[in-house]
């Protein structure tokens, strides 16, 4: 498994370094695809918190942090740099001098301020509020209780002061789309919706309803030389087959690929040689909910483990498009134990498990599930004859994918199979085994463990990155070894990419999301992508 | 005449206002909210916080009857509501949305039209001829066909292999754009009113009334044209309504596969979003489109029949 990721992570630096090495080229036109739906909800990117708004705002708009891909972490973005005071609280950003919005206007802190508010108002219902949480005083800004942020401190024009509740990273949570920085000058909030202002390097040209944004080149963004491109149509395409067809048609630029697609391509010599591999920042689980009695001993939840042959679930089924799971953070996480192996397939060890936690005679379950194919109603029907080995009955439940999250966080569920985000922040990640995190937030299988409880609080606390990565990690193990889930794999997302396109990434957070002002096109595009 | 239009009309009117209590009462009781929705990718952990704020800022708190009477009443001022996920009047985001969707089912059904007619009416004239056993064989294969797999064969050959069309999209707006999901969509129409048009036919040439025609002397075309043709017109103007009306609802298909930007697509992505305003409005604006186009069927009928005014 290690030395499969080795050789995607290759492959990655490989056309990165193959990006680096040639002078890019400035000019063309991107079909980028934006593949999951048939419409962008909104323009008003602060206001999604779905993938598929992304792909808008990586054109149009930027936040104080971004995500860098390479080093894998947060990165300023619109700060040339920040001074942190020693308890961890307070961090003074020095703002680019040189960020232009579209409509002409400098950015300043007074911009940060108006959009963390407006992100953060009740009113608005946005998602990204609890990311300003991590703001002193916001969590009373967004309850009414005062009209001001008051962690939130102009010191001038260009220099911010954000004061935390708590000394951890602010990046992780102020990276994200759903905090991305608007112009404070715009009279009319409603046209955030429909003619989008920001601070990326491309500005919005026009958007038909249902089939594509295009953006063209912003020429004063703030990156010298940049953007290469001078448009990028963002494409909806929900269909993978109709994708497949169009791809190979070079009528787009980029594919995202499932499992079929993967394996097709892989063995495709026109195709093979342009495959972009990523061990994306996601967990695929069985969660296990403790109100069902047999799941309240471990040794049942460890017997699962062991029944189910999931390398073989993963070489079949989703056609080595994963990683098999052995805790629950994922590979590219910094707190992930390599010397710490996967559950081992051995089901006389299930069988014992069970006799000793009084389940000789076996025992049944539902597990309810989306009809995703690589972590829903299939992945469960494979598990069927692995489990009856040991004396297991499992009974899908079928739910349809937008039911999942409402089943799950109502409690309402004997155990459920889910693709969770498990990064890029390891502490955000094992929040969701914290018992002091409601079951209604992420503790989806109502974990409460004591001593993962201390390791957590105190990596909370804890300063040194190093020390706090350590103590992650043997929280981490504590999850494992507790099997609150059956871990079965971490995603690997797949891109498919046309030879001319140049300067794509290894995100792991989201491999579909590219950096669109470090891609470049060659001389060998279809005339009319130039 | 008027009358008729007017009973006609008015008669939409109870029709409306139980699809819309059936949307309700279905919508209202299928698991999982917007709220929900927002974190089912498993991108985002779940926030109890928004989802109650969410749950209060679009009245989703408030009991079923009120939600309805408000719904209602809404409905009564031409009012569709606010789309969750947008933020936009629904109507805003249906009109964005219906006239691609018009115009993909209207190029599928002058496709189907400009085929099937005269094909069933040449196969009913020659009964058992190579030409009628090769329509119905198409006929029959086209109706069998499913049109995802027939758009994605179409998809590889005309554009793929051929390079002659676009596989996907709306461009901008080019005929070229349209041929692809236009002829993937009326492929079953066309299938189903080759055979209509040939039975209906078949039916008038043995009419007692034809045979008189023929007996009168006048020729086969004359025959053919004055009174089978026109005779044979009412069961084709049905079949041509039912399946206008009903295309809009099929295309969902075909405009996901196409990524054609049209209602159907709107109204699936509402759908896995549990934006219910949008889906409560696509699906009336549908059952709608549907109720008009028999209206309109019923007043022309109307008037190659005088007849049907008195039923």
């Amino acid at each position: 498994m290690l030395k499969r990721l080795t050789i995607g992570a290759i492959l990655s630096l490989g056309i990165s370094s193959f990006a680096l090495g040639e002078e890019p080229r400035s000019g063309g036109t991107l079909n980028f695809t934006a593949p999951y739906g048939s419409s962008f909800a909104t323009l008003d990117t602060q206001g999604s918190p779905n993938t598929q708004e992304e792909f808008i705002t990586q054109a149009i708009h930027r936040s104080l942090y971004s995500w860098d891909s390479n080093k894998n972490e947060p990165v300023l973005e619109l700060a040339t740099s920040a001074d942190v005071s020693d308890d961890g609280l307070v961090y003074t950003y020095h703002l680019r001098k040189n960020a232009v919005f579209h409509n002409d206007k400098p950015l300043t802190a007074d911009d940060i301020i108006y959009s963390y508010k407006r992100i953060a108002d009740a009113k608005n219902a946005f998602s990204g509020a609890s990311y300003i949480a991590i703001i002193k005083g916001a969590a009373e800004f967004t309850a009414g209780k005062s009209e001001e942020i008051a962690g939130l401190k102009k010191i001038d024009d260009n220099t911010l002061e954000i004061t935390l509740t708590a000394p951890i990273n602010p990046g992780f949570a102020l990276m994200q789309n759903t905090t991305a920085i608007y112009p404070s000058n715009v009279a009319d909030e409603a046209t955030f919706g429909t003619a989008p202002v920001g601070l990326g390097p491309f500005k919005f040209k026009e958007h038909v309803p249902g089939s594509q944004v295009v953006v063209e080149k912003f020429n004063k963004y703030y990156e010298e030389g940049k953007p290469y491109l001078d448009r990028v149509n963002i494409i909806l395409m929900a269909e993978d087959s109709a994708r497949d067809v169009a791809f190979r048609n070079k009528e787009i630029d980029v594919s995202i690929l499932g499992p079929t697609q993967y394996q097709a391509y892989q063995s495709d010599p026109a195709l093979k040689d342009h495959i972009l591999e990523v061990a994306e920042v996601y967990t695929r689980n069985i969660g296990f909910n403790p109100a069902v009695d047999a799941f309240k001993d471990k040794r049942v939840r460890q017997a699962i483990n062991h029944a189910i042959n999931t390398p073989l679930i993963i070489e079949r089924l989703v056609k080595n498009k994963a990683y098999q799971a052995s805790g629950w953070l994922p590979i590219s996480s910094p707190a992930f134990d390599k010397d710490k192996p996967p559950y081992a397939f051995d089901p006389e060890k299930a069988k014992a498990l069970l006799a000793e936690a009084g389940y000789a005679d076996g025992l049944e379950f539902e597990v309810t599930a989306s009809p995703n194919e690589s972590w829903g109603v299939p992945i469960v029907e494979a598990m069927l004859p692995m489990l009856k080995k040991v004396g297991i009955t499992v009974k899908p439940k079928p739910v349809e994918s937008s039911a999942l999250g409402d089943a799950v966080t109502s409690n309402n569920f004997q155990a459920f199979i889910w693709s969770n985000q498990s990064g890029p922040d390891p502490l955000n990640a094992l929040r969701c085994f914290w018992s002091k995190t409601a079951q209604s937030a992420c503790n989806y299988t109502s974990f409460s463990n004591a001593e993962f409880d201390k390791l957590y609080e105190a990596a909370r606390q804890e300063r040194d990155p190093a020390k706090q990565t350590d103590l992650l990690r043997q929280a981490n193990n504590i999850v494992q070894d507790e099997a609150p889930v059956w871990f079965f794999n971490y995603n690997k997302a797949v891109m498919a990419y046309q030879p001319w396109i140049h300067g794509l990434v290894p995100n792991a957070t989201e491999l579909a999301l590219q950096p669109y002002d470090e891609i470049w096109i060659d001389e060998t595009a279809p005339a009319d992508r130039k | 005449m008027l009358r008729f239009i007017i009973r006609r009309v008015l008669q939409i009117i109870p029709t409306i206002m139980v699809v819309a209590l059936l949307i309700f009462v279905i919508f209202s009781v299928v698991p999982g909210t917007f709220a929900s929705s927002l974190f089912s990718d498993g991108k985002t952990a779940a926030d109890p916080e928004l989802v109650a704020r969410i749950t209060e800022q679009f009245g989703l708190d408030k009991p079923v009857h009120v939600r309805f009477v408000s719904y209602v009443t809404d409905l009564a001022r031409l009012d569709l509501g606010t789309s969750f996920r947008t933020r936009r009047p629904v109507l805003e985001l249906i009109n964005e949305r219906m006239w691609t969707s018009l115009r993909l089912a209207t190029a599928a059904m002058i496709f189907a039209i400009v085929i099937a007619v005269p094909l069933g009416f040449l196969a009913a004239l020659r009964p058992g001829s190579i030409l009628d056993t090769v329509t119905m064989v198409g006929a029959v294969s086209g109706l069998s066909l499913p049109q995802f797999w027939l758009g994605l064969l179409l998809m590889y050959l005309f554009a793929l292999k051929l390079n002659l069309l676009p596989s996907f999209g709306y461009g901008d707006g080019s005929f070229k754009h349209l041929i692809l999901p236009a002829v993937t969509l009326g492929v079953t129409p066309l299938a189903l009113l080759a055979r209509t048009t040939r039975a209906g036919v078949l039916d008038v040439l043995n009419a007692d009334f034809v045979r008189t025609a023929h007996s009168k002397g006048l020729s086969e075309t004359q025959v053919v044209r004055w009174h089978v043709a026109r005779n044979a017109l009412v069961l084709i103007i049905t079949t041509i309504a039912l399946l206008l009306g009903s295309l809009i609802g099929q295309a969902v298909v075909i405009e996901k596969l196409f990524a054609w930007p049209g209602i159907g697509s709107l109204l699936v992505d509402s759908v896995s979003m549990r934006d219910i305003p949008v889906v409560q409005g696509t699906i009336l604006v549908i059952v709608m489109w549907f109720l008009v186009i028999n209206t309109v069927v019923d007043v022309i009928y109307a008037l190659i029949d005088p007849r049907i005014k008195q039923v």
